[in-house]
């Protein structure tokens, strides 16, 4: 047998579960005590779509250093399902550690001998204190965190405030989740050696950071971003983003004296007519939004053309999934970008903000309908289900106070008596972008019909092809103005002058820059490029140029953001080279490394010049 | 051209209503469709009902889908915003407009093609919220637009233009509307613009869903001898229900109820429908009544007109939702952003 692994505050611990069996509140209390003694974990739900009966899993990553992204491997499985028995202690790494339900044996061929085999008899423990089957069944998820408690050396104070912190309201509860935490606790300590080889140690790297899913953020920041409607039509994995707002908006967003709510949010009967609700609404005046996935994103795109033609703000947060089709509804992938980009027929083009993190999914949920407004056209902010349905470790929500929204260029009724004319797809200002009026402003003025057929800058219908192609290129221009207002993407160098170079976005960003540290220990020196938003600045041509080739990253088959840079671009396609990672699972720091690695050592990548001292 | 701008020279002695216009100044541009086309009817009846009623003209939002009834917004009301949706998409589009202001009236335009088929179900789901509109189906069983196609309303056993027999059963959009829990359920045909007025403008001020069955007949392509739809065949099988009478927010009411003959209804904002009963027995106010009635009507190779069925004392989807009384798109930063402490204490609860 190998040597058992050792490690302090940096390993990965994982829950197989049933779905359905209120593990999912102990698997959270496990991750919440452990941020409350200082050290960062990142935590993943690995969940099947079904409510009750299938397996679920839970990973938590235990990273002093603060990486963020998955590692890859598992140090100790808690393997709480027998349907997968087999395939979670497969998954230990060698030296590794299996905690199990010991209450009734398990042939021996059952187990593995590289590994530490630890079992505790949950049922036997909670048949014999509890009577009533909830409860027992309840119970033995606290029981475990009990024993686990005690073989990780973690603080019991720690896991006590979470439980506190968890049932806070409900204070009743607390004292029977602490008796079972000390019953699981109490018999691993006089039944087991503890604590084990992985032990936390209390730290000091949690900072000011927050614990949030990315949907819960996104949500905030329609709040904050002044969003009055939403219509959305529930969906694995964005039905979360719909249902924090209406959470928020009944804490935050109510007449303080009688209650009625400044929002309005209405459950569609499908994600056509969300999109249709949206683009109304925002006709109207209102910001307004629709949370969506992939399949969502497909119905929406004849309205999503009526949109960008009819120049109407919308905003669409797409948490997506795995397709094609039904795909893997609950698993991540980046595999939405083409179809978001280029929705609906005829030449179209949208703007994407791409957020790594809750606390980016919070700023561009605020941030898009500024933009909606300001361009006049809808907005995509494309989460996906890693950060949209996983509690992230992440920087606190920031809010600028003197901020205000950016309604755009909208004439209200003294603007337009003192206007010298107006049609509303006049290009007034050289940047493609008109002005509009809201229904109702001026009995006389500034009335105009909305159309999805072509017109001409009064609004006013034609089917010439002069007026046509003026109205085209006015939006192509439109859209080049959203190059410089969008989100400016952000670049790593290396430590060293390096000739090649790495672009990635969204949910792969904590696992690439801990790919970059691994890669750099190797001598591979890679500048690198986060990008953060469709059509792309000036900065991203200039980055791909300024290096022999650059590898792009991504969540998905087809390498879907490379194909819009050599699209956008020009791009010499031979100098782009796809690291790709699509099997529904997180991309890991592990995968972008070895990826990397063997591309650059077969095209013997080397630094060209030391670091001077 | 139907953008070509109409002479704007009045009459000068041309009558005015309470706001001081005139009949014209709640017309639009020239209509495109065929001569002698239903919708062009209606498009007047919408004319004389908003004038009627001193609507402002631009606290009206026209929306449409597509199809020749959805091109007619553009042929009235030239003051107000109007919106040419997406086929069959019109409701959730004015559902969306409506949600951002409540102090507009929304006249929502369809057809039977946009509301019967491509939009069947977004026609039924405004209507079960209870969305504050006016909506008006122009039905001539037919797709005009695309040269003569039934749609899901033409008649079992109608025969087209070119001698196809439809052997589908038609959706009956009113009947449907009754049965999906609209407060105000009409149908009346284009050529009877006495019925028709009247009962747009009672849907106009009604504060609730509004739904109007028009039969239009389509001159091009379904005004032949075997189409139920035409002109012929309507005014040959018509059984008005009643004729309608309305009188805006009056001070006093006085119940002038004679049994068999005139009934009145009194609407939650103080309008008062005045029916002269045609036919015995039809209670408007009864759901299942109404209902019973269009179905044993219909069997007997009637269609029902006038008003239908109305609660008097409806609600809509603002209220549902409990929103603040004024528009959401009025709301400004100070009603809308919770500022930085709250933000603060949503940083901390996630600690």
């Amino acid at each position: 047998m190998p040597q058992p692994l050792t490690a302090t505050n940096d390993f990965v611990v994982k829950f197989a579960n049933v779905n359905g069996s209120g593990s999912a509140s102990a698997n959270g209390l496990f991750a919440k005590s452990i941020l409350r003694m200082g050290i960062p974990i990142a935590s993943r739900n690995i969940f099947p779509s079904n409510i009750q009966g299938l397996p679920t899993w839970f990973e938590v990553r235990v990273s002093e250093a603060g990486h963020m992204g998955r590692r890859g491997g598992v140090d100790m499985m808690v393997a709480m399902n027998p349907q997968t028995w087999d395939r979670d202690v497969a998954e230990i790494e060698p030296g590794g550690y299996l905690f199990y339900d010991s209450t009734r044996p398990m042939p021996k061929s059952r187990f593995r001998d590289d590994i530490t085999v630890i079992g505790v008899p949950l049922t036997e423990i909670t048949n014999a204190a509890y009577t009533d089957p909830r409860q027992r069944q309840l119970f033995k998820n606290i029981v475990y965190l009990g024993a686990l408690s005690a073989l990780l050396d973690m603080e019991v104070e720690a896991v006590q405030q979470a439980i506190a912190a968890q049932f806070r309201g409900k204070e009743k509860l607390v004292p029977a989740n602490y008796a079972a935490l000390e019953k699981g606790r109490a018999w691993a300590q006089e039944n087991l050696a503890c604590p084990i080889g992985l032990t936390l140690k209390r730290a000091d790297a949690v900072g000011e950071r927050i614990f949030v899913e990315g949907n819960a953020a996104a949500a905030l920041g329609a709040v904050y971003g002044g969003a009055t409607v939403c219509a959305w039509y529930p969906i694995t994995p964005s039905t979360s983003l719909a249902e924090a707002f209406e959470k928020y908006c009944g804490q935050l967003r109510k007449d303080p004296e009688t209650g009625a709510k400044r929002y309005a949010i209405v459950q569609a009967e499908d994600e056509l007519a969300s999109i249709g609700m949206v683009i109304g609404a925002a006709w109207n005046g209102a910001r307004s939004f629709t949370a969506t996935s992939g399949p969502g994103i497909s119905l929406m795109q004849e309205f999503v053309g009526l949109a960008y033609f009819a120049e109407i703000p919308a905003v669409i947060f797409d948490v997506q999934r795995a397709g094609p089709s039904t795909g893997m509804p609950t698993r991540t992938q980046q595999s939405d970008l083409l179809s978001a980009a280029y929705a609906s027929h005829g030449d179209t083009k949208h703007v994407l903000l791409l957020p790594e993190d809750p606390t980016e999914c919070f700023a561009f949920g605020a941030d898009a309908f500024d933009l909606a407004d300001r361009l006049q056209t809808p907005i995509f902010v494309m989460l996906d289900l890693d950060i949209g349905m996983n509690d992230w470790l992440c920087e606190p929500f920031k809010w600028d106070p003197a901020r205000r929204m950016d309604r755009g260029k909208v004439l209200d009724a003294a603007g337009l008596d003192a206007a010298v004319s107006f049609g509303r797809y006049l290009d007034v200002d050289g940047d493609g972008i008109p002005y509009r009026t809201w229904p109702g402003t001026h009995p006389e003025k500034g009335a105009f019909f909305t159309r999805g057929t072509s017109r001409d800058r009064h609004a006013r219908y034609t089917e010439e092809g002069a007026p046509y192609v003026d109205n085209m290129e006015r939006l192509l221009k439109k859209f080049g103005t959203a190059k410089s207002i969008v989100p400016r993407p952000m670049t790593i160098p290396a430590k060293q002058p390096a000739r090649d170079g790495v672009i990635f976005y969204g949910s792969s960003s904590a696992a690439m820059r801990e790919a970059l540290a691994a890669l750099e220990a190797d001598g591979i020196h890679l500048d690198a490029m986060r990008i953060r938003a469709f059509p792309f600045h000036q900065d991203v041509a200039d980055f791909v140029a300024a290096h022999e080739r650059v590898f792009v990253v991504e969540q998905n088959r087809d390498a879907q953001l490379r194909t819009l840079l050599v699209n956008e671009e020009e791009i010499d396609p031979a100098r782009l080279i796809p690291v790709l990672h699509f099997d529904g699972t997180p991309i890991t720091a592990r995968f972008i490394h070895a990826a990397i690695a063997k591309r650059a050592a077969a095209a013997n990548i080397l630094p060209f010049r030391k670091a001077t001292p | 051209m139907s953008y070509l701008p109409k002479p704007k020279l009045h009459h000068p002695k041309l009558p005015t209503n309470a706001i001081g216009l005139t009949r014209r100044d709640y017309e639009g541009a020239i209509s495109t469709l065929c001569a002698g086309c239903g919708h062009d009817s209606i498009s007047a009846a919408i004319i004389q009902a908003c004038f009627n009623l001193s609507l402002p003209p631009h606290r009206i939002a026209k929306m449409s889908g597509i199809g020749c009834s959805s091109k007619t917004p553009t042929y009235f009301l030239g003051n107000a915003h109007g919106f040419n949706s997406v086929h069959g998409r019109m409701p959730s589009v004015l559902t969306g407009a409506y949600l951002a202001n409540r102090d507009l009236v929304y006249l929502g335009v369809s057809g039977d093609g946009d509301s019967a088929s491509i939009g069947f179900g977004q026609f039924a789901h405004s209507i079960r919220r209870g969305v504050n509109m006016c909506y008006i189906v122009e039905n001539n069983g037919v797709y005009g637009l695309t040269k003569g196609q039934f749609s899901a309303t033409s008649d079992w056993g109608s025969v087209a233009k070119k001698g196809a027999i439809n052997t589908d059963q038609p959706i009956d959009l009113a009947a449907i509307a009754v049965q999906l829990g609209a407060t105000f359920v009409a149908r009346s045909f284009s050529g009877d613009k006495e019925q028709l007025v009247p009962l747009i403008e009672a849907a106009l001020v009604h504060d609730g869903a509004a739904f109007i069955d028009v039969l239009s007949p389509c001159v091009a392509f379904n005004n032949h001898p075997g189409s139920t739809k035409s002109y012929d065949y309507v005014r040959e099988h018509n059984e008005a229900l009643n004729k309608l009478d309305i009188m805006l927010r009056r001070d006093e009411i006085t119940v002038q109820y004679a049994p068999g003959e005139v009934t009145e209804v009194m609407q939650h904002d103080g309008t008062t429908l005045r029916l002269r009963k045609l036919h015995e027995g039809h209670d408007p106010t009864n759901r299942a009544s109404a209902m019973h009635h269009i179905l044993e009507r219909k069997a007997a190779g009637e269609i029902v007109t006038g008003l239908i069925y109305v609660d008097p004392d409806p609600s809509a989807l603002h209220e549902h939702l409990g929103t603040v009384t004024g528009p959401l798109n009025a709301l400004g930063d100070g009603d809308l952003n919770p500022g930085v402490d709250a933000l603060e204490a949503v940083n901390a609860s996630l600690r």
